[in-house]
């Protein structure tokens, strides 16, 4: 799906990460952990071609990220649904329509009035469509955020931080929405400080946790 | 063609994407209204001038002067030789000698009313009309000189050059103002949506986020300042039409000033006006959008 090889970036002329390698396999489930400013904002940030590495390739579903144009970098975020620690949501618009975005811009918005119902139950926020983003606690817009990136059943959904901002309760009914997108067959990245809420994942299902640290990715191991 | 119609019919739910803003909405309708104003009122002078001086030059074309020596020994000879020549001319559709009194009144200015004309050698005058079939002035020239001695034929082209010129260079200017006034619009609107732009990077941002390509995300964009000039220009128009039509009119044959307007085909200028419009900010707000957009990658 995305694939990750000897890749470098750095900020300001210093290495962040150097010859950092990653696959994510279809249906697999990564946790990616590490320190602040270690580079797990800057590696997902990769993965969906927001940014271009410096050195290596970055494929993202078997194209090489480098040669994509914008307009095919556009294409691919129709198969990557993202959910941001401060989900950056339009905020004129209404939740729903929020939700709905992804659909808009790739012109089936006319399938948003059979999928958002059903979505906006499963999310908890059907009485909450036609609020604005700003009326909406931080828990309902991190599931709102989740929402819009499964709207148009992307293969891979990256979350960065996805519970950063919610209470424990919020934060595992976040976690079961997302194990269950997985169970789907979806693939599943998480950028988290949060071990607590790996170990919980980890007893439901098989995920991968991996380090960022030093500019280097490793298989975290005994801590968890 | 197809961009065009896609973007007067649109779609309501990408124009949500970008929220309106105050300020640029005022600016560009008020530019735009303006703008269409101006080029009202620069056609109508530029179709006047242009239209009035058609008019007076056909006048002179279709008629010229002859001369005949004031010898009052010859004039009747003369007169009768001219006539002779001046009604087998061919393209020459009539001719008449002008009577003492028609002669006396084109003096009157010059010398008043009791001019004593009986007394004076005057010139006789022949006025000839031609109805531009066939009609040579150059031949009809050596025909005279050859059978009335001393006649002289002035065919108007001392008056009609100047005159013609001139109206070239008043369409000219016309035309100039034109182009600047698209030109204007076309710096304003590209500013007003590089404006636009910059306020909402955000919101581009996001909607990269979620999959929007560049022209979906500049469609927004382009749809709104299009439609936003095209309607100011439509009131400027309205308005310039109504200032036009407030002038004072009358024979503009006699005035250019009582003339000026639009008349027949000339209407179709200010139709185009609100078209035109949209046509310069439809390319100067998709050029904007997607330098803009090229920028932010």
């Amino acid at each position: 799906m995305i694939e990750l090889e000897n890749v470098s970036y750095g900020y300001g002329g210093q290495t962040l990460f150097s010859q950092l390698s990653l696959t994510l396999e279809p249906g697999s489930f990564h946790f990616l952990t590490g320190p602040s400013g270690a580079g797990k904002t800057t590696l997902l940030r990769l993965c969906y071609s927001d940014l271009r590495a410096e050195k290596g390739k970055v494929r993202i579903f078997g194209h090489d990220a480098a040669g994509l144009s914008r307009d095919e970098v556009a294409v691919s975020r129709r198969r990557i649904g993202v959910v941001h620690q401060d989900c950056q949501f339009l905020d004129h618009l209404s939740i729903a329509e929020n939700i709905a975005l992804p659909l808009t811009v790739s012109g089936r918005g006319q399938e948003a009035a059979q999928n958002l119902p059903e979505l906006l139950n499963w999310v908890g926020l059907g009485a909450q469509a036609k609020q604005r983003p700003p009326e909406l606690s931080g828990g309902e817009r991190q599931r709102a955020a989740l929402a819009r990136a499964v709207i148009v059943s992307p293969d891979v959904i990256i979350a960065d931080e996805p519970t950063g901002n919610v209470d424990w309760e919020m934060s595992q009914r976040l976690l079961s929405l997302l194990t269950e997108l997985n169970k789907m067959g979806k693939t599943i990245l998480i950028a988290t400080h949060d071990l607590a809420m790996i170990r919980a994942t980890k007893s439901d299902i098989s995920a991968r946790v991996l380090r960022l640290k030093d500019g280097q990715l490793v298989q975290a191991g005994a801590e968890l | 063609m197809k961009a065009l119609l896609e973007l007067m019919l649109g779609d309501p739910q990408a124009d949500r994407a970008v929220p309106q803003t105050g300020t640029t909405v005022r600016l560009t309708v008020f530019v735009a209204a303006v703008m269409a104003f101006l080029a009202v009122i620069t056609l109508a002078i530029s179709l006047t001038t242009n239209r009035v001086a058609s008019l007076w030059a056909a006048d002179l074309a279709q008629s010229a002067t002859l001369r005949l020596p004031a010898d009052p020994a010859t004039a009747d000879a003369l007169l009768a030789a001219a006539l002779d020549v001046l009604e087998t001319t061919p393209g020459v559709s009539s001719v008449r000698a002008l009577s003492q009194e028609e002669q006396l009144a084109l003096l009157e200015p010059w010398f008043g009313p009791d001019l004593p004309i009986n007394a004076l050698p005057v010139p006789q005058l022949i006025e000839i009309v031609t109805n531009g079939e066939g009609y040579d002035a150059s031949g009809l020239r050596a025909r005279l000189s050859a059978q009335v001695p001393g006649a002289i034929l002035d065919d108007h082209t001392a008056w009609r050059a100047p005159l013609l010129e001139a109206a070239s260079r008043v369409r000219l200017i016309g035309w100039s103002v034109i182009t600047l006034i698209g030109a204007t619009v076309a710096a304003m609107i590209t500013l007003a949506a590089q404006a636009a732009l910059s306020a909402n990077l955000r919101i581009i941002a996001v909607l990269r986020l979620v999959g929007a390509k560049d022209a979906y995300i500049a469609r927004a964009f382009v749809r709104r300042f299009t439609l936003r000039a095209a309607g100011g220009a439509l009131v400027g128009v309205l308005i310039g039409v109504a200032v036009v039509a407030l002038m004072p009119q009358g024979d503009a044959s006699s005035s250019l000033l009582l003339g000026v307007g639009f008349e027949g085909a000339d209407w179709a200028w200010p139709v185009l006006i609100p078209v035109m419009v949209a046509i310069v900010a439809f390319f100067a707000t998709r050029a904007a959008a997607f330098r803009r957009l090229k920028e932010q990658t």
